[in-house]
C-alpha cells in the first residue's frame, strides 16, 4: 500500500552550541502512517523530532542546517510564521503536561489562541477531540473540573485530545507512554493506531516492542546519525546492518 | 548512641533554637505593642484628627495618608515590576545586557531608604514640580518597592513549568498568548504575594516619605494627589521625637504603632488568603 510523502527532511544537521547532535538526516514520512524513531538515549531522536515543529527554537544557541519540508512548506523559511507550522504539526510530550485549567479549557485552548470564537463550534470540537482520544466517556461529566485531577494516563490522553483539537495534519509524539503504567500505555498505543487513519504520526520511543506494535516504518538512530530505516516488520525481522540487529536484539543500548 | 546521632541531635537543637528565637522576637514585639497600645485605640482614635497640638484626638489623617501613599506605590510598582520581570524572564536573550539590568536591580534593592527619600525630593518634588505630595511620596515608595516586586515576580515566573510553555507553543499559540494565558495565571499567586509583602514593608518606611509626601501635621484629609498627608510611621516618629509633650503622648505613640502593625499584618494576611484561594481554584 503506497502512500504519498507528507513530510521529509534532507541533509539535516543540528547543533547545540558547537556540538553537533544530528548528522545529515534524510528521512521521509508517508501520509497517514506511523513512523517510529528508535535508538539509545542521547542518539538524537528527540532532537530530530523537535526540529520538525521547530520546538528547538526555544533553546538558545542552537542551529539547524539542511531542509525540512511539510508538503510544500519550507519549515526553515525565515519568512515562515512558526505559529502556522505548529498549527499543522502538533506535539505530545513525554510527561503529560495539561494546563492548570479545566478539562474543557485545556481542549479549547488551541482553538481559542487560533482565533476560534464560535462557542458551539468549540464545544462540538472539544467533544470530538475527547472522543478521538478515547477519553470522552471518562470525563464527560467533569468537563469543568481541573485537568490536574486526572490520572497520569488520562492526562496524557487529554494532551493528545488537546493536540487533536487544532486539527493538525502531523502529530509528533515524544515517548508519550514512557511515564505511564502498562494499562495506560496499551490505551495510548491503541489510540495511536486508530489516529493514524487520519493523521501522519511520528513517534519517538525507547520501547522496541512498542515501536513494533504501533508503527509502519521504523528508523534507527545512533550517535546523531540515521543508521537504518525500513518497514517495521522488515527492520525487526531482517535488519540490514549488524548495528541495528545488535540494538533491537538488546545487545546494547 | 553513636557519634553520628549525637551530631544530628545537636544540629537539630540548634536549628530549632534559631527558629524559636525568630518566633519569640515577633511575639515579644507584638505583646509589647498590644499591651501598651490597645488602651489608646478606640473608635474616635481611628476616626478623628489629632487635636490640642497632637496630644489628643485620633490618627485618621495618618491612616488615610498611608493608605493613599500605598495606593500610588502599588499602582506604579506592580505593573512596572511585573512587566520588567516578564521581559527579563520570558523575552530577553540572556546576555550582557540583561546581566547589567539585573545588577542594576539588585543594587537598587540595596540602596538605603533615606537615599530614596532624597532622590524623591530632588526628582519628583523639585524637578518634576510635584511638591511634597501623595504623588511624589507614593512614587518614591513605589520605586523603592520595585526591586522586591521584580525579584518575586521573576521567581514566580521561573516556577512555572517549562512544559506549560512548550505545550502552549506546540498548539500554535504565540509567545504573548502563552505568557498571557498560561504563564501569568500560573505565576499570579506568587506575584501577588511578593507584591503585597514588598508593599507592607514599604508601608512602615519613614525615610522615603518624610521629604516627599508626609508632613508634620495637617488635620484635613487629602483632596487631591498633590496634597501632602500625614502618615503612620512618620507620625510615630514625630510624636516620639518632636512632639509638644512627648511623655504625655506615649499612649498615642503606642496606639499608632499598633495600628501600623495591624495594617501590615492585615495586608500579609490578605496576601496569604488570596494565594490560597487562587491555588485552590487552579488545584496547583
Amino acid at each position: 500500500m503506497e502512500s504519498s510523502t507528507k513530510m521529509h527532511t534532507k541533509g539535516l544537521d543540528f547543533y547545540y552550541n558547537d556540538a553537533q547532535a544530528l548528522y545529515d538526516i534524510s528521512l521521509e514520512f508517508p501520509q497517514n502512517r506511523v513512523t517510529a524513531l528508535i535508538g539509545p538515549s542521547g542518539c538524537g531522536k528527540s532532537t530530530f523530532l523537535r526540529c520538525l515543529n521547530r520546538m528547538n527554537d526555544l533553546i538558545p544557541k542552537t542551529r539547524a542546517k539542511g531542509e525540512i519540508m511539510l508538503e510544500n512548506m519550507d519549515v526553515f523559511d525565515p519568512a515562515l510564521d512558526v505559529v502556522s507550522l505548529r498549527r499543522r504539526v502538533g506535539m505530545v510530550f513525554q510527561k503529560p503536561n495539561p494546563f492548570p485549567k479545566t478539562i474543557f479549557e485545556n481542549i479549547a485552548y488551541g482553538m481559542r489562541v487560533n482565533g476560534v470564537r464560535d462557542k458551539a463550534l468549540i464545544a462540538e470540537r472539544v467533544e470530538t477531540s475527547l472522543r478521538q482520544a478515547a477519553i470522552w466517556e471518562e470525563v464527560k461529566d467533569r468537563l469543568n473540573e481541573s485537568a490536574l485531577g486526572l490520572s497520569g494516563g488520562q492526562q496524557q490522553r487529554l494532551c493528545i485530545a488537546r493536540a487533536l483539537a487544532v486539527e493538525p495534519e502531523v502529530l509528533l509524539m515524544d515517548e508519550p507512554a514512557s511515564a505511564l503504567d502498562p494499562i495506560a500505555t496499551q490505551k495510548i498505543e491503541e489510540l495511536i493506531i486508530s489516529l493514524s487513519k487520519a493523521l501522519t504520526i511520528i513517534i519517538v520511543t525507547h520501547n522496541m516492542q512498542q515501536a513494533a506494535r504501533v508503527s509502519d516504518i521504523t528508523a534507527f538512530f545512533y550517535m546523531g546519525k540515521l543508521i537504518e530505516v525500513n518497514n517495521t516488520d522488515t527492520l525487526f525481522t531482517k535488519p540490514e546492518l549488524k548495528q541495528t540487529e545488535d540494538y533491537i536484539t538488546g545487545r546494547f543500548g | 548512641m553513636n557519634r553520628r546521632n549525637i551530631v544530628q541531635t545537636i544540629g537539630f537543637v540548634l536549628l530549632r533554637s534559631a527558629a524559636l528565637i525568630n518566633g519569640t522576637a515577633l511575639a515579644v514585639i507584638v505583646w509589647f505593642m498590644v499591651s501598651r497600645g490597645w488602651r489608646a485605640i478606640s473608635w474616635s482614635f481611628l476616626t478623628q484628627a489629632p487635636t490640642d497640638s497632637m496630644t489628643r484626638g485620633g490618627i485618621l489623617p495618618c491612616i488615610v495618608g498611608t493608605v493613599c501613599l500605598m495606593g500610588i506605590a502599588v499602582a506604579v510598582a506592580l505593573p512596572v515590576g511585573v512587566a520588567s520581570a516578564i521581559y527579563l524572564n520570558e523575552y530577553a536573550a540572556q546576555g550582557t545586557f540583561v546581566r547589567i539590568i539585573r545588577l542594576g536591580i539588585n543594587n537598587l534593592a540595596g540602596v538605603p531608604s533615606v537615599v530614596f527619600g532624597l532622590f524623591g525630593l530632588a526628582f519628583f518634588c523639585i524637578i518634576l514640580k510635584m511638591g511634597v505630595s501623595i504623588l511624589a511620596g507614593g512614587l518614591t515608595l513605589g520605586l523603592m518597592t520595585l526591586p522586591v516586586i521584580i525579584g518575586t515576580s521573576e521567581e514566580a515566573l521561573k516556577s512555572v513549568p517549562q512544559t506549560y510553555r512548550e505545550a502552549s507553543l506546540g498548539l500554535g499559540a504565540t509567545k504573548w498568548q502563552t505568557i498571557y494565558r498560561v504563564v501569568l495565571p500560573s505565576a499570579f499567586p506568587g506575584i501577588i504575594t511578593g507584591g503585597i509583602l514588598g508593599l507592607s514593608r514599604a508601608a512602615g518606611e519613614t525615610a522615603p516619605i518624610m521629604y516627599t509626601g508626609a508632613v508634620f501635621f495637617t488635620p484635613d484629609l487629602p483632596g487631591s494627589l498633590f496634597d501632602a498627608v500625614m502618615a503612620l510611621p512618620y507620625h510615630i516618629y514625630v510624636l516620639a521625637t518632636a512632639g509638644t509633650n512627648i511623655a504625655a503622648t506615649r499612649p498615642l505613640q503606642y496606639g499608632t504603632a499598633l495600628v501600623l502593625i495591624l495594617l501590615v499584618f492585615g495586608m500579609n494576611l490578605g496576601a496569604i488568603i488570596l494565594r490560597t484561594r487562587i491555588r485552590k481554584k487552579m488545584r496547583l
